[in-house]
């Protein structure tokens, strides 16, 4: 891992600068700026279709935006693609579950490891020797994880049979297996009753407190975003309407109008 | 009072049987724990060095003879170790069931006079120090697992870890080693060895106290009679504040010396029990219920001919199964074709389920379907009843290998003297038998006879073969208006064995007839409703189709012929039922938080419905409050057709009764 410039908590670890981003004639971003914070859980709402999931795309590097600056640890960025974002520290976990389906939670999650093991395809394959002993430390973690997000009794579960709530999980502890530095979470909690969001609830902010993890997450059930994060951004039709802190934002009028109806 | 005959041994106490296992056979595993997806073992020899360091290191922080020592947790070894390090001190351990609330957390800690509290994890000690303005002697909390626990300020907190270290560390002079090992012997028999707070489901729950020698006495009987040795396993999976799994699991591992194995977390315990392989096993009768479910489900989606295949040898186990177990006399036929079952389903079945290596094993707590029992039975599984409670240190009755049956829970287990009283109670003299309710000796005496029996408040009787048969609980058996014997829970058991009816509530103390109000299973009858061509789209509706009542009427039909056959239950046939608009539910008080019916409460609630029965009405219409999941309130507003049923006439024993 290149951690040349780390940024201490409450600097922005990344800052997007007038970013517009466009499919033919639609755009889909126009002239967004706002930063994440080190150390913040940071959330991006809005209606349907405002350009949310994009915006993740940009920030995982998936989408290039046709204008406007990334830094990333204060660096500029230049065009990239999502794997070297990802040897970067970012991982993500996808709206809808985009998992191995046919391999177990145990080896989803050991694939979130393949860009920290060292070891030539050649060892890895005839598992012998610095190889194994290199699996065998990634295996720890592996477990660590498990146990942290209290799946044990589906390790050896092909994620296919699962129900969504845990695969959803299983999409988090793999995000996780790579100790990323920015957790991109998009939807984490849809689709699941109250338990189930009470319980990703907690893993998000354990993550984001004890693993140290920098979180961005979309999601919709607003409850959930004002109680769990710092700082939201508001979209719609691609703009910033607003960004702030969740007392300002629930109160902003601009966004009752856009998205929250009544005030909650 | 009389006590239970004293036998002589060395090894009165369960800390002096730990270093008698570390000395005879210090190498053997003892304790397995998974962790991080691997199996951790820990041998009698290891065990008895950490317990001891963790006594001297509880010892350090202030821990005394006679003070209490709570334990809150899943089965983990330190919590056992916990237990046992208390006993090395000679304080008295008390566990708690984990999933407890606060409020109940708080009552029993506070009634203990608890000083030290063993916590699983952050869950635990988020709980305890919820209430801790409560618990005037808490003095320190202890905790096995550190996640989330780091960053505390709450300065009665300790590790695990920090304990024993500083254990360990004073222990390595010889001096203190030699005082914990002289207050080891010096811990006596009759001293309280553990208190066990009942479950509570027939009041407040009380503590029941137990001493050390009456503990390992039953142990070592039920050790002998069920030929427990260590090379036998366990999964240590029930709740540790349960007497079933201070008993089998603890005491009797204690005693034998076998090996605890425990699960890595509840939901995985199915799994490990597959990877243990456990030799001795216990389960109460819905644990075996939801596995037939699960493997009934599983081989509903197999191919054509694996289904062929586990059909034809399910007959031909129901058919010779029992018969080899209980050792009688079977053609070399039926010999030949239930091996090659055994090869072919049973053996593979089993494996499945983890019940491969099953020596023994014991399922009580509520009554068993008969049909549920025959099916383990029949596939070679050594599955017993047993009758038992806390106050006996669980034991009263056990079947023995080869007489066994579903509908009894066995004769008086070793050295139980047992008798029934009167009016129909069970009571009974044990090894085991508690000393004390914790400082409420008024409710002591008032459990016990002036000649030192113990009521159990469980009416039942014995049958020919010497077993005993349970109906109910004393209080609750009553008399119909013409004298006739009637208990309640021993007509609902019956139709609750159909998968139909998933509630029964009889009714008929000082009344001219039994009548009964049903709960329907919506799974099951709505399954039976979809290839009927019955449309319905709530249970309200299917409750109240005309064709799940015909449906439901067979059903008690057959319990009506089942009574008939009973000489003392003839006269207690149904009558009249209804099925209930509405499912009961814990949340509106019809059910405790167990899935018991509480009758009192439903007979008051639905009275109109239970007047209909009574005056001879076709139909009673009912409106009730209910409350929602999320704790909305709604109305409920429904009626129910009332079924009459005719009555058998009583049959004639045969000359065995």
């Amino acid at each position: 891992m290149n951690e040349r410039h780390t940024v201490a908590v409450g600097e922005p670890l990344l800052s997007l600068q007038h970013v517009s981003l466009s499919f033919g004639g639609v755009k889909a971003i126009s002239d967004v700026s706002f930063d994440i914070r080190k150390g913040e859980i940071r959330a991006i709402i809005g209606p349907n279709g405002a350009g949310k999931t994009s915006m993740l795309n940009v920030i995982n590097g998936f989408y290039q935006p046709q204008l406007g600056r990334i830094l990333y640890r204060g660096e500029a960025r230049k065009r990239m693609r999502p794997y070297e974002a990802a040897s970067q520290g970012i991982a993500r976990t996808f709206q809808n579950v985009a998992l191995f389906k046919g391999m177990t939670t145990l080896d989803n999650i050991m694939t979130g490891r393949n860009l920290r093991m060292n070891k030539s395809l050649f060892w890895q394959a005839l598992r012998h020797g610095p190889a194994l002993q290199e699996e065998i430390a990634h295996r720890r973690v592996c477990e660590e994880i498990i146990d942290f997000l209290e799946i044990e009794h589906i390790r050896k579960t092909p994620v296919g049979a699962l129900p969504y709530g845990l695969q959803k999980r299983v999409e988090l502890g793999r995000a996780l297996a790579m100790e990323p530095e920015l957790l991109l979470l998009d939807e984490p909690m849809a689709g699941m009753n109250l338990e189930e969001k009470e319980d990703m609830s907690r893993f998000i902010v354990e993550a984001n407190r004890h693993l140290g993890a920098t979180v961005a997450l979309i999601e919709h059930d607003i409850g959930v975003v004002m109680d769990l994060s710092t700082r939201i951004v508001v979209l719609e039709y691609g703009r910033k309407i607003a960004d702030d802190v969740p007392e300002v934002v629930k109160a902003d009028q601009k966004v009752i109008d856009a998205y929250l109806g009544v005030a909650h | 009072m009389g006590l239970p005959p004293k036998r002589a041994n060395a090894d009165d106490t369960f800390a002096k049987l730990l270093r008698m296992h570390a000395r005879v056979r210090g190498g053997r595993p003892a304790f397995r724990h998974k962790d991080f997806g691997i199996w951790q073992t820990w041998t009698w020899s290891q065990v008895y060095a950490e317990t001891c360091a963790l006594a001297q290191g509880l010892g350090g922080l202030g821990l005394a003879k006679g003070d209490r020592i709570a334990v809150v947790g899943a089965n983990r070894p330190r919590l056992y170790w916990t237990i046992a390090a208390a006993q090395m001190l000679g304080a008295v351990p008390v566990p708690v069931y984990a999933d407890s609330v606060a409020d109940e957390l708080a009552l029993v800690l506070d009634h203990a006079g608890a000083k030290f509290i063993a916590a699983q994890d952050q869950e635990q000690v988020d709980k305890i120090f919820s209430v801790a303005s409560r618990l005037p002697n808490l003095a320190l909390v202890i905790y096995d697992e550190e996640r989330g626990l780091s960053d505390y300020s709450e300065p009665r907190l300790r590790s695990f870890e920090s304990v024993i270290a500083a254990g360990r560390d004073a222990l390595a002079d010889p001096s203190v080693a030699a005082a914990l090992d002289a207050r080891i012997s010096a811990g006596e028999g009759k001293d309280p060895s553990v208190i066990l707070y009942t479950s509570g489901t027939t009041g407040r729950s009380k503590g029941v106290v137990l001493s050390g020698e009456r503990c390992i006495a039953a142990a070592r009987d039920t050790v002998a009679f069920d030929n427990l040795t260590d090379r036998d396993e366990v999964l240590a999976y029930l709740p540790l504040a349960w007497v079933g799994d201070h008993y089998l699991n603890y005491a009797q591992g204690f005693v034998a010396g076998f090996c605890m194995a425990c699960p890595e977390s509840a939901d995985t315990a199915a799994e490990d029990l597959r990877e243990i392989g456990p030799t001795f096993h216990f389960a109460p009768p819905r644990v075996f219920e939801a596995l037939l479910t699960r493997v009934m489900i599983r081989m509903e989606d197999a191919s054509a001919p694996k289904r062929w295949l586990f059909r034809h040898f399910m007959g031909v186990a129901r058919r010779w199964g029992e018969s080899i177990a209980n050792g009688r006399r079977v053609p070399w036929l039926a010999r030949l074709h239930y091996a090659l079952g055994e090869a072919l389903i049973y053996g593979p079945l089993k494996n499945v389920l983890g019940f491969t290596k099953i020596r023994v094993a014991y399922t009580a707590g509520e009554a068993i379907g008969a049909d549920l029992f025959a099916f383990y039975r029949s596939l070679g599984l050594n599955l017993k009843q047993l009758y038992g409670q806390t106050e006996a240190f669980l034991y009263v009755t056990a079947q023995a290998d080869g007489a066994v049956r579903a509908d009894a829970v066995g004769p008086p287990a070793p050295h139980v003297e047992l008798r029934i009283a009167e009016d129909g109670e069970v009571q009974f003299k044990s090894p085991g038998m508690f000393v004390d309710y914790f400082q409420e000796h008024d409710k002591t005496r008032e459990a016990l006879t002036t000649d030192g029996f113990v009521k159990t408040g469980d009416a039942g009787f014995f049958e020919p073969d010497g077993q005993l048969k349970i109906i109910d609980r004393a209080k609750d058996v009553g008399r119909l208006a013409n004298g006739q014997l009637f208990a309640p829970k021993y007509i609902e058991n019956k139709l609750k064995f159909f998968s139909d009816i998933r509630e029964a509530v009889a009714i008929g103390h000082g009344r001219d007839f039994v009548a009964v109000m049903l709960n329907i299973e919506l799974a099951s009858v709505g399954n039976w409703a979809e290839r009927n061509a019955v449309g319905y789209a709530s249970y309200q509706e299917l409750a109240g189709n005309p064709r799940v009542a015909e449906l439901i009427a067979k059903h008690v039909d057959a319990v009506n012929r089942a009574l008939a056959s009973e000489p003392v239950m003839a006269g207690a046939q149904i009558k009249r039922f209804l099925i209930l608009p509405k499912e009961l539910d814990a949340d509106d008080g019809e059910l405790t938080r167990t899935q018991k019916v509480r009758r009192s409460f439903i007979a008051e609630r639905y009275a109109p419905l239970v007047e209909g029965l009574y005056n001879g009405a076709a139909e009673a219409a009912i409106s009730a409050e209910i409350t929602y999941e999320d704790g909305r309130k709604g109305k409920l507003v429904g009626s129910s057709r009332i079924v009459d049923m005719p009555i058998h006439p009583p049959a004639k024993r045969s000359a065995a009764a």
